[in-house]
């Protein structure tokens, strides 16, 4: 299996050891072993929940420099959809990507028009009487991860088109070489990312091979320089690319629900917030919604405009993406996106490698001791106080007594077990003590 | 040769806990690593057979079995019992009062859905005493993945 290249990541000399990262991951990817939270790759799914709820800003998205851009002779920026709703009074929407040129980029090109195209796609697949039901979005990374590692049954149901972020980076290296006579490998393409989730795509990405992306620039990293830009930039009226726009459906993509509403489907059900998305796909599991058509599942509340490295306030955010998504001019998917423009991208567009199931939940490949493990579990957990305080370093109580039969913890680990023991160890030491007295 | 059992107390009506045993035996099947069709089948099955009984029975309780070759679940309440098993067993037909089918329950799909997604069903039932059904799940080798059965 081919490495994963996490993007969350822990600052290890910032790191207290304290519960709150461990009590808040949605796959228990989290254990505090020698006074340091330690992140299972395996299981972990670049949420970006623990980024969120770190007081001691300890954990951490791996995100490239801006730097990094300069690696290439030709630089393209793919802004998110969320980038437009980060700045306040933006009175022309077009500043945005005039600000990224007078950074040092050489095109721009919306994500947002990876999403009209995306849209389309998706459309198209929802036409065919034989496609899953319902058929999940692939747009949010985690949450196919999330589906990897915890609903393995539910991979056939995710619709096979690669990510906005993907579409948008093939077709803009394409046309920028053919345009400029330049080789595509002079050209980077760089991701403005609301999440490390994305970062993570672009390294391994989930469905196909390799990544057209070259790499992800933090949305609150670059957030300062930029908003310098378009501030000093009032009066820049210079040229863009309108075939690089993305629609107002496009970026509405930035918002939960967006994607439903691009693609027009009436049994379409949108869900944020990664713990709701596992209750959710729960439900589709056990087929308590046969009539649902489209899953669109993000795994931050809100939708991307929520993601853990974005400047702005989720709420502020997403009511600004509303007002500028209401002054654009009003454009359905399919005159955004013709059939034929479609049909040219149809493989570049399409995912090429399965995904596969990640098997962390599994106690022992052989069936015969996974039951005995399973045994052991719950006779130490019957052992255990049952009050998931965390203090032993691992979620739960159910996760320790799991620790503890896979050989990563011992019971001594529990605070209340370790009391009694010493208790115990007490009270015979004054018994001994009286015995030898006696004599 | 180990097997494994364990047994949910289901409360008739209760739906803050109703789907709670369900999410604990799939998490089971999932540790103990049985294939993913299965895990899906057994999912909706058992999901059924807890709703049943919340909302038909007076309570009762839902038996896992995990042994090497096949997963057995058991739903047993004390009652009240099944009139016509064969009319409950018809897709659509359903007793659940006005209240539950507000909540989306009771489209009277659950015997039935039940019936098809286990690879063996057993029903027995008698007015007055209770219900008692025995589904079966055959594991077969989690690397020869057979899909071949997903409705």
């Amino acid at each position: 299996m081919a490495v994963y290249l996490h993007s969350v990541t822990l600052d290890k000399g910032k790191c207290v050891g304290c519960t709150n990262c461990l009590k808040r991951c949605p796959t228990e990817a989290i254990r505090i072993r020698g006074g340091r939270a330690r992140i299972i790759d395996e299981m972990c799914i670049d949420c970006g929940e623990c980024i969120r709820v770190c007081l001691q800003h300890a954990k951490i998205a791996l995100t490239d420099p801006l730097s990094s851009i300069n690696r290439f002779k030709y630089k393209i920026a793919l802004p998110a959809p969320t980038l437009y709703g980060q700045f306040k009074n933006l009175k022309d929407i077009n500043s945005v990507p005039r600000g990224l040129m007078r950074m040092g980029f050489n095109e721009v090109f919306d994500v947002a028009r990876g999403a009209d195209i995306a849209s389309r796609a998706v459309m198209e697949r929802l036409k065919d009487p034989d496609c899953p039901q319902p058929l999940i979005s692939s747009a949010c990374p985690a949450v196919l991860r999330l589906i990897q590692v915890r609903f393995p049954e539910l991979i056939d149901n995710i619709v096979d088109v690669r990510s906005p972020m993907e579409i948008a980076a093939t077709i803009a290296r394409k046309e920028f070489c053919e345009k400029n006579n330049v080789k595509p490998e002079e050209v980077g393409c760089f991701f403005i990312t609301p999440c490390a989730a994305k970062a993570t795509a672009v390294r391994t990405p989930i469905g196909h091979e390799k990544s057209a992306v070259d790499g992800a620039i933090s949305m609150v990293e670059i957030y300062g320089l930029l908003s310098n830009q378009i501030r000093r930039g009032q009066t820049d009226q210079s040229d863009l690319n309108p075939d690089h726009r993305g629609s107002a459906l496009g970026i509405g993509w930035a918002r939960s629900g967006g994607e439903c509403l691009a693609i027009g489907e009436e049994e379409a059900l949108a869900v944020d917030g990664i713990e709701e998305v596992g209750k959710v796909l729960e439900a589709i599991e056990n087929d308590r919604l046969p009539d649902l058509k489209y899953f669109e599942g993000l795994a931050c509340a809100g939708g991307c405009v929520g993601g853990p490295i974005v400047f702005e306030n989720v709420f502020i955010a997403r009511n600004r993406i509303r007002k500028l998504v209401s002054e654009l001019p009003k454009k359905n998917i399919e005159d955004a996106v013709s059939k034929e423009e479609l049909d040219q991208l149809s493989s570049d567009i399409t995912f090429d490698k399965p995904i596969t199931p990640v098997e962390t939940l599994k106690l022992d490949q052989d069936f015969n001791e996974a039951l005995r493990k399973m045994d052991l579990i719950e006779e130490i957990r019957k052992k255990l106080p049952g009050l998931d305080c965390g203090s032993c370093g691992s979620p739960t109580c159910q996760a320790l007594a799991e620790d503890i039969a896979q050989g990563f913890a011992r019971e001594m680990d529990c605070l209340f077990l370790l009391k009694e023991k010493v208790s115990l160890m007490a009270k015979q030491m004054v018994e001994i003590s009286e015995l030898t007295r006696e004599k | 040769m180990s097997q494994l059992r364990e047994e949910f107390q289901i409360t008739a009506m209760d739906f803050v806990t109703a789907g709670e045993a369900s999410s604990r035996i799939k998490r089971i099947l999932k540790k103990l690593g049985v294939n993913a069709n299965v895990v899906r089948r057994l999912s909706i099955a058992c999901y059924e057979a807890e709703i049943n009984l919340v909302i038909h029975s007076m309570g009762g309780k839902l038996v896992l079995l995990v042994g090497e070759n096949e997963v057995t679940l058991i739903s047993e309440d004390v009652g009240p019992g099944i009139p016509d098993i064969r009319l409950a067993m018809s897709e659509g037909y359903s007793t659940a009062s006005e209240n539950v089918r507000m909540m989306g329950f009771g489209a009277g799909m659950g015997l039935a859905n039940m019936a098809r997604n286990a690879d063996r069903f057993h029903i027995q039932s008698k007015v007055g005493e209770g219900t008692r059904i025995e589904m079966i799940f055959m594991i077969k080798d989690s690397r020869a993945e057979d899909k071949s059965e997903v409705s």
